[in-house]
């Protein structure tokens, strides 16, 4: 009996203390969702209002240009820039994954210990540190402010993620499988399609999360890189609401819930397949 | 049903030469085993015939079409791994339909030959499950039923049961057996197991460092082993080979430990030639434990050292001239060990090999 209760008061200890972490460290993401939601006055309010009394989507309808109040950021703009330059830049750097992937999962090549070691190291250089030749040279190009330039860096940059996360999936593909596929009558390319992508599918799957979720979110190159409507993204965006003597609280956190719900939704994703991981019964041992 | 040809196949990786120029014909429905212990080539001569390897030099033909530059698909053959290979996202209907359905065989076909298959080998129950839901045995059975739905012209195996326990492995060679009866098609089977090769074959190929010691029927490899490698690879438990030298019309060992020479043997050695001679020990069994007095036989007194209760046989270790050797006592009693036994040898059975060339002395 007696164990029972401590066994059981520790337990409670435990979930307290997990909620008042997870508390610290969601309040943040909490306020920002709720004062999307609320007025500037009720946001504003001292002392701080944590119940909100008057929900609204007032906020949306203002950043997107509906409804009396219009604010003068072109939020639909920003929202299909950053579309088009996750979805492009994420499209070939699961394409570029792919095949990288497979060629160093599968084929015997020179220099490729070496390729793969240059791939990894380059992971290691933060992007920012690059921030001011990439500027020069971008300018020399033509392509500040363009999507293309800012979908070019956010290639560089994940490619050598998706390589090396789509590889480690492949690996685990037993090469045989690929030469039973042969045996059975199957080209290469048929092989590949029909047995090994289906099997790295999730591997696949999570490499463009990652690389969809990086890309979306990125905030310092772009922040260079990009000038006008013509190529700012979401975040960059966020920042027309600090003018400068004032900051517009409620629409940025109505911007920033649009952020972070795509982001979200793409993490629980990511989370499942993961987890789901691969399960082998064709292969023993 | 085709011939299988291979021509002073050699393959390289790299620099390094693992198969030096092998010759092989295989007849239609022959069932062949290729077999040595690990690194001797014997893979990666099947992978070359598969098309899963390219070949360095040489030839191979299927059925005198040669096919050094088709890839595997247009080889007509069929092949089951090691680990089965099986597809795991697929069920069993869809792993054993695959091939047909990308051969682009009718519907109402792949259907036929799929229900066929899986009737062979006992496998109508387990059609929706995946390869997952698959005991070992069973998935043997699916890997093997991929490989007849598709009526190859050939069916290679490469080690297929060294996944298996002892006792599935016994029961899935007879399966092959069986399947080879059925389906009547040329058989390429490769294992390090002699017990497999000599059960299983109908001719063994024994090879080593990427050569072949000897091609022969399981009773020729046995009986007439070309040289000490084949000699003492194939049987279980190995040959006992002892260093000696003849001298008159006798086998003298290092110890002075003298034999008559083999009869039948004599007339292919020369006095004072350096030899191994070799005895089973299925050949030397304790006076009225096995071997009757016919035929040319000895005695030869030795100590037992260790006996190995088996049960219908006792495996008896007791040395001479200074190396272990072993004997086998049929119809066993007690044996304890430090006990003098009265071995007799059969000498017609008995082998002679140089000690040079580790050849047989009665091959050319």
């Amino acid at each position: 009996m007696n164990r029972r209760l401590k066994s059981r008061i520790g337990k409670t200890a435990l979930w307290i203390a997990t909620f008042l972490l997870m508390l610290v460290i969601c309040i943040p993401g909490l306020w920002v969702v709720l004062s999307a939601f609320r007025p500037n006055s009720e946001i504003l309010a001292k002392p701080a209002i944590w119940i909100p009394r008057d929900l609204t989507l007032d906020n949306f309808a203002q950043i997107f240009g509906f409804g009396q109040e219009q604010v003068a950021i072109p939020v639909l703009s920003y929202f299909t820039n950053s579309m088009v330059i996750a979805l492009t830049s994420t499209a070939i750097a699961v394409l570029i994954g792919m095949s990288g992937g497979y060629a160093f999962a599968r084929f015997r090549f020179l220099g490729k210990n070496s390729l793969f070691l240059g791939l990894m190291l380059s992971r290691a250089v933060p992007g920012i540190a690059l921030s001011l030749p990439v500027f020069m040279i971008w300018s020399k190009l033509g392509l500040i402010d363009t999507k293309m330039g800012i979908i070019i860096v956010y290639v560089a940059i994940n490619v050598p993620f998706t390589i090396w996360l789509i590889d480690g999936f492949f690996r685990q593909i037993p090469k045989e499988m690929n030469e039973s596929a042969q045996v059975d009558g199957c080209t290469r390319w048929q092989a590949f399609w029909k047995i090994e992508f289906p099997l790295a599918r999730s591997g696949i799957a999570s490499a463009g999360v990652f690389a969809f979720l990086t890309s979306w979110n990125e905030y310092a190159l772009v922040s260079q890189l990009s000038r006008s409507t013509d190529s700012k993204t979401l975040p960059v965006g966020l920042m027309d609401f600090t003018s400068q003597f004032t900051i517009n609280w409620a629409g940025m956190c109505a911007m920033a819930f649009i952020i972070i719900v795509p982001a979200l939704i793409l993490t629980f994703l990511v989370q499942k397949h993961l987890i789901a991981g691969l399960t082998f019964g064709g292969v023993k041992g | 049903m085709s011939s299988i040809n291979l021509k002073k196949v050699v393959k390289f990786y790299g620099k390094t030469e693992v198969v030096h120029g092998i010759d092989l014909d295989i007849d239609h429905n022959e069932f062949v085993v290729l077999v040595g212990p690990s690194g001797c080539g014997k893979s990666t001569t099947l992978r070359m015939i598969a098309g899963l390897e390219e070949i360095s030099d040489g030839e191979i033909s299927i059925d005198d079409t040669i096919v050094n530059e088709l890839p595997p698909r247009k080889r007509n053959i069929s092949m089951v791994f090691q680990n089965y290979a099986l597809y795991p996202h697929m069920s069993v209907r869809e792993n054993l339909g695959f091939g047909l359905k990308i051969a682009k065989q009718p519907e109402a076909v792949v259907k036929q030959r799929v229900s066929e298959a899986a009737d062979i080998l006992g496998l109508s129950e387990l059609m929706d499950r995946t390869p997952a839901e698959l005991s070992g045995g069973q998935r043997q059975r699916v890997a093997m039923g991929r490989a007849i739905v598709r009526h190859p012209q050939a069916f290679l195996f490469d080690e297929p049961l060294s996944n298996l326990d002892a006792k599935l492995r016994v029961q899935m060679r007879t399966e092959i057996k069986k399947l080879h009866q059925k389906v009547a098609t040329t058989v390429v089977y490769v294992t390090h197991d002699q017990v497999e090769a000599m059960t299983l074959a109908d001719r063994i190929v024994v090879m080593k460092d990427g050569y072949i010691e000897q091609v022969g029927t399981p009773m020729q490899v046995f009986n007439h082993p070309k040289n000490t490698f084949v000699a003492s690879f194939i049987g279980s438990p190995p040959m006992n080979q002892l260093p000696a030298r003849i001298e008159g019309q006798t086998v003298v060992f290092d110890d002075g430990t003298k034999l008559p020479v083999p009869g039948h043997l004599a007339d292919k050695v020369r006095e004072g030639q350096q030899v191994i001679f070799g005895i089973r020990p299925d050949d030397m069994t304790p006076e009225g434990h096995g071997i009757q007095e016919t035929g040319q036989s000895t005695i030869l007194e030795l100590k037992v050292d260790l006996a190995e209760l088996l049960g219908t046989e006792t495996l008896i270790y007791t040395s001479l001239a200074g190396q272990e050797i072993q004997g086998k006592m049929f119809d066993p009693r007690d044996v304890s060990p430090g006990e003098v036994l009265k071995f007799r040898v059969s000498l017609d059975k008995a082998h002679l090999f140089d000690a040079a060339t580790q050849q047989s002395v009665s091959v050319g």
